[in-house]
């Protein structure tokens, strides 16, 4: 858990680091999950994700966050909910 | 509320090959290769060539390859190059029916907005397109890109809008979380914007919701709101109370997909209880009543057996369980809960994770400041302690001391510090000064005896002589001077101490200092007769920094009126030429007078000269205020960082050598200003005695005495000379400055006095950024009288007041005697502006109303950024900038003499860059820079030619905009 103006709470998979940058007032571990549950996520749409997956699909990356995160707040956390959405705009390429 | 994602992706070289899809997702086929970096720019130009001749070309592209391109362009941008072309193709894919080519639009629109105003018209029109579409999948899509962008021009366009669709009956629940954020968004980035209306008890209602997500989303609109608005949220504690009592007592199976290894709805309680503590504790017994079973309910669940083992599981709980500690300490009410938190944080001190110690003890820190559970943190004491000796994170530690710090009063007060002092030996350096800072202030705030004050500031300054700032070392002696009952004792411990072969010079200092002050407490000990420790301090002179040596020559003049036997011995070293032709100045300047003083003056002007000091009057400590300081919004090594960044600012703006007395006084401006001026010895100062003083301690902090930071730097002030006035008079001898060359003296430089007579004194830090500044106005008392009815102003005239922004805090009525108030301007400068504003003053002095006004110096170029450039790219420039209009030239004499340097140092000061070997004339000066202000930025180059045999120089601007040309052509012209 370090920090600078803001603090950046980071969790490490593999070769991976995932940052978020969030004000010093807010609560470490409920981030630090909301970056795992993330990653589950990610997991799930992509089986078995890799550092390959997020580069190649970048932008499928980008609406995966956005289906999560938006304007800087936790959107949707159940896992199930966002993954079906997810299906559902992937239907629609 | 994080402000971005982001990916560290461990990416090698990455190319861009040429594509074949094969589905029509692939759009880029990558290789990741070793080849060099320039293969891979190499690669990507002719990739972005393609695309921008594929975008030019004849024949109109199909919606398909449209998307590949653009898809292409942003991974590009992705990978690190600029992008500049593009978007129109982009927001011609918004307006497409398919999904796919619509999603890369948006995004590309989303990552790589661009101001050009044309062009978000396009996209806004398609925006609202997309909104009525009702079509929730396109919907979506235009509200996360007005969520993302959330620009203010998005917010004109869609402010009204969004809360419609927010709590329109028909909408998704989907389509209703992303216009819950993106009016989040909007609020935040223009709060003006977002109209309150009769929307806002609907959005209350939305914590009822089914879905949780909808819930999920809500709850942040509302905290924000909540913030700024607490009336008209009121209604929303019992519903977030009932909501978040429905989740922690349901079981875990309950809320299906929202439970999360686990845990029910972590994140959704988490925000409940954070918009919770936007308020104080419910009033309704019912409510309450309810919220404190729920808190209940969240502290025993911390005490159940772990559901699994997962650490998902436990951090989860624990997220919920440490916000739902916050809101017990900020309602600071339930003394039984207060305690069951501490406790439960007690148990987590000693838990495996690091995470969790770190946590427990930042929540006790804060805990450990309610009066209900200060004595419930204190037993954990011993645990704080052993974390400090054996903790292997050093963030952790860290949290240790602050909350060793947080939790000390008299009663444990010699068991902390000792602990702070053994752990300082091996403390990491990062945290070193805080620490040193930290014991200071306990040992000085709870001390019961003094001597052992004294005996931990010395160890201190043994163990972390580095560590010891000038405020520390000056507080000690404040507080011995003004103590009697540990003078003789400070006076044997320091003797004692700097007969150490090797030790600090801050020892030195201090020894030199209290030695001089009361050797005579101890002289009567053989052991530590006046020669003898005549001979001590000055076995050290040789070793010691040039300040130090100044301190231990005032010492000396001192022991010539204590020990009048030695008086010989001293003078001998003051006569030796080491002393006399020393190459310092300073130092020179003081033998030479310390010499002349004790040969001339009789024993009775030596005894009224050089009698001991005065006892300072109390102010809050210098030190606290350097913590305080330090503690600041961020943490410390974050404030640091600021430090540097500041004082690197500085050192652009300012002439060097006034940049070290600034460094030393930026921490808590005001205090320190005068902090720091009381504690040094002024060389033999009379008591100060009346109307002087405040001007005695200014003028110790910065031109001479133990920080002789910059002799001479600052033009106000002259050095007394002591051998030709007896009876030492610190006037500073050029005060009499016309105001207007005082204000020029500013157009280069951030900080300084601007303006003093008898009763006033008016000194000014600023600091400037882009088209934003801040100036803190402090105003020094210089009489023994209050000052009534005191109101400074500030005046803009019509035309500047559409051109600068300026917003001032009032100031205190009253300023006591000898004291100093500071005032803070901000400033905004939002277009190129001509004349100053007006610093007005009134007040009443004695019986008489006095009333005085000075010009601000906020001046054009303090908005200079300065750019750096080729002599190619400027004389390409300057050729651009050839239209009359834009060139202003002004010819005029040297008003002071032509040094070179001190011309570079000024065109740095002015704001500019000052740029080499531009000029095939290397006798004339070059400098570029960009003017900011809200609505434009103005390039401006410059360029001064001196001729020597004339004493005179021609400077010549060029910049986009003639007034702005002329104005500061004005402004330089003063300077030479």
């Amino acid at each position: 858990l370090p920090f600078r103006n803001f603090k950046i709470i980071y969790r490490r998979y593999a070769g991976l680091y995932f940052c978020i940058c969030v004000d010093v007032t807010d609560n470490n571990l409920a981030y630090l999950e909301a970056i795992h549950n993330f990653v589950e996520v990610l997991n799930e749409y992509f089986h078995n994700v890799c550092e390959l997956d997020l580069v190649f699909n970048f932008y499928k990356v980008y609406t995966v966050v956005d289906e999560m995160f938006l304007a800087g707040e936790i959107r949707e956390t159940s896992q199930t909910k966002v993954l079906k959405q997810l299906l559902m705009l992937q239907s629609l390429e | 509320m994080f402000t971005n994602v982001c990916f560290c992706l461990g990416l090698k070289m990455v190319q861009v090959a040429e594509g074949c899809p094969k589905h029509s997702v692939l759009i880029c086929v990558l290789f990741i290769s070793g080849k060099s970096k320039e293969a891979e720019i190499k690669r990507i130009n002719k990739e972005l060539a393609n695309i921008r001749s594929k975008f030019k070309g004849d024949k109109a592209l199909d919606g398909y390859s449209k998307k590949k391109y653009v898809c292409k362009l942003l991974f590009i941008f992705l990978l690190g190059h600029d992008i500049d072309f593009g978007h129109m193709e982009a927001v011609n894919l918004l307006s497409s029916n398919r999904y796919t080519e619509k999603q890369i639009g948006y995004l590309f629109i989303s990552v790589l907005v661009n101001s050009n105003s044309e062009l978000i018209r396009l996209i806004n029109n398609a925006i609202k397109n997309d909104l009525a579409s009702r079509n929730p999948t396109f919907m979506g899509l235009a509200l996360h890109c007005i969520a993302n962008v959330g620009s203010r021009e998005m917010a004109e366009a869609f402010a009204g809008e969004i809360p419609k669709i927010l709590v329109a009956g028909d909408t998704m629940d989907s389509v209703k979380q992303s216009a819950a954020l993106c009016l989040l968004r909007l609020y935040r980035t223009s709060p003006d914007l977002v109209p309150m209306g009769d929307w806002t008890s609907r959005v209350v209602h939305l914590l009822n919701d089914q879905h949780l997500g909808v819930v999920t989303a809500a709850t942040s609109l509302i905290t924000t709101l909540a913030q700024k608005n607490p009336e008209e949220f009121k209604t929303s504690v019992s519903l977030a109370v009932s909501r978040l009592s429905r989740i922690v007592t349901s079981a875990s199976t309950d809320l299906q997909d929202y439970t999360y290894y686990f845990v029910p709805a972590p994140w959704l309680s988490v925000k409940l209880l954070r918009l919770l503590q936007c308020y104080p504790p419910p009033e309704d017994p019912a409510v309450r009543g309810r919220l404190t079973e729920c808190l209940e309910t969240i502290l025993n669940k911390a005490q159940e057996p772990p559901k699994s083992k997962k650490v998902q599981h436990s951090n989860a709980k624990n997220a919920v369980l440490f916000e739902a500690i916050s809101l017990i300490i900020h309602h600071d009410s339930e003394p039984n809960l207060l305690v069951r938190a501490c406790n439960q944080l007690g148990q987590f001190l000693q838990h495996r994770e690091t995470n969790l110690r770190y946590l427990a003890l930042e929540s006790m820190c804060t805990l450990a400041s309610s009066e209900f559970s200060h004595e419930a943190v204190k037993t954990h004491i011993e645990t704080v302690i052993n974390a400090l000796k054996t903790e292997r994170d050093v963030s952790v530690r860290q949290r240790a001391v602050d909350l060793l710090y947080a939790m000390c009063d008299r009663s444990n007060a010699q068991q902390i510090v000792a602990e702070m002092l053994n752990y300082l030996e091996t403390a990491d350096y990062s945290i070193r000064e805080e620490i040193v800072l930290k014991v200071a202030i306990l040992a000085e705030k709870y001390a019961v005896d003094y001597t052992w004050y004294v005996d931990t500031i010395l160890n201190l300054i043994r163990i972390a002589g580095d560590y010891v700032s000038e405020e520390v070392w000056y507080r000690v002696i404040q507080i011995v001077i003004n103590r009697d009952d540990v003078q003789g004792y400070a006076a044997k411990t320091v003797f004692e101490a700097l007969q150490a072969p090797a030790c600090h010079e801050n020892l030195v200092k201090v020894g030199g200092y209290i030695l001089g002050e009361f050797g005579n407490l101890i002289a009567g000990d053989p052991r530590s007769s006046p020669l003898i420790q005549f001979n001590l301090l000055h076995s050290k002179f040789h070793l010691c920094s040039v300040p130090t040596r100044a301190l231990l020559l005032s010492t000396y003049i001192k022991f010539v009126n204590l020990f009048p036997e030695i008086k010989t011995t001293i003078q001998d070293v003051l006569r030796s030429d080491s002393q006399l032709k020393n190459a310092d100045v300073e130092l020179q300047q003081r033998a030479v007078e310390y010499l002349r003083l004790s040969t001339i003056a009789s024993t009775d002007i030596l005894a009224t000269v050089l009698e001991e000091m005065p006892p300072f009057p109390e102010r809050e400590s210098s030190i606290l205020a350097k913590l305080k300081k330090k503690k600041g919004p961020g943490t410390v090594t974050d404030l640091e960082e600021i430090k540097k960044e500041r004082s690197s600012d500085m050192n652009g703006s300012a002439e060097p050598a006034s940049v070290n007395a600034s460094a030393v006084s930026t921490p808590s401006p005001s205090a320190d200003l005068l902090g720091l001026g009381a504690a040094p010895v002024t060389n033999s100062a009379p008591p100060p005695s009346s109307s002087g003083s405040l001007l005695v301690d200014v003028f110790s902090d910065s031109a001479s005495a133990v920080a002789p930071l910059a002799p001479g730097s600052d033009d106000n002030f002259a050095s007394p000379d002591l051998a030709s006035s007896e009876v030492v008079s610190e006037e500073p001898a050029d005060t009499v400055h016309d105001a207007d060359e005082l204000f020029h003296k500013f157009v280069c430089k951030n900080n300084g006095v601007l303006f003093e007579n008898q009763l006033l004194q008016i000194g000014l830090k600023s600091e400037f950024r882009q088209n934003l500044g801040r100036m803190f106005i402090f105003y020094g008392n210089k009489t023994s009288t209050q000052f009534l009815n005191f109101t400074p102003t500030v005046i803009c005239s019509d035309d500047l007041q559409s051109s600068l922004n300026l917003q001032t805090k009032p100031v205190d009525p009253t300023v006591d005697g000898g004291a100093q108030v500071q005032q803070v301007v901000n400033i905004e400068c939002v277009s190129d502006f001509m004349e100053a504003p007006i610093l007005n003053i009134q007040f009443r002095y004695g019986g008489t109303f006095q009333n005085l006004s000075v010009k601000l110096p906020i001046t054009l170029n303090k908005f200079f950024q300065p750019t750096e450039m080729s002599s190619q790219d400027f004389f390409q420039r300057w050729k651009q900038l050839s239209n009359p209009k834009q060139e202003v030239q002004n010819i005029f004499k040297a008003k002071h003499p032509m040094d070179a340097e001190i011309t570079k140092a000024k065109i740095i000061g002015f704001g500019s860059a000052l740029l080499e070997e531009v000029d095939p004339n290397p006798a004339n000066f070059v400098g570029a820079g960009i003017i900011h202000t809200k609505t434009t930025q103005i390039g401006c180059l410059l360029r001064l030619e001196p001729n020597l045999q004339a004493q005179m120089y021609r400077l010549t601007l060029r910049t986009s905009k003639e007034a702005v040309s002329q104005r500061l052509c004005e402004l330089l012209s003063e300077q030479f």
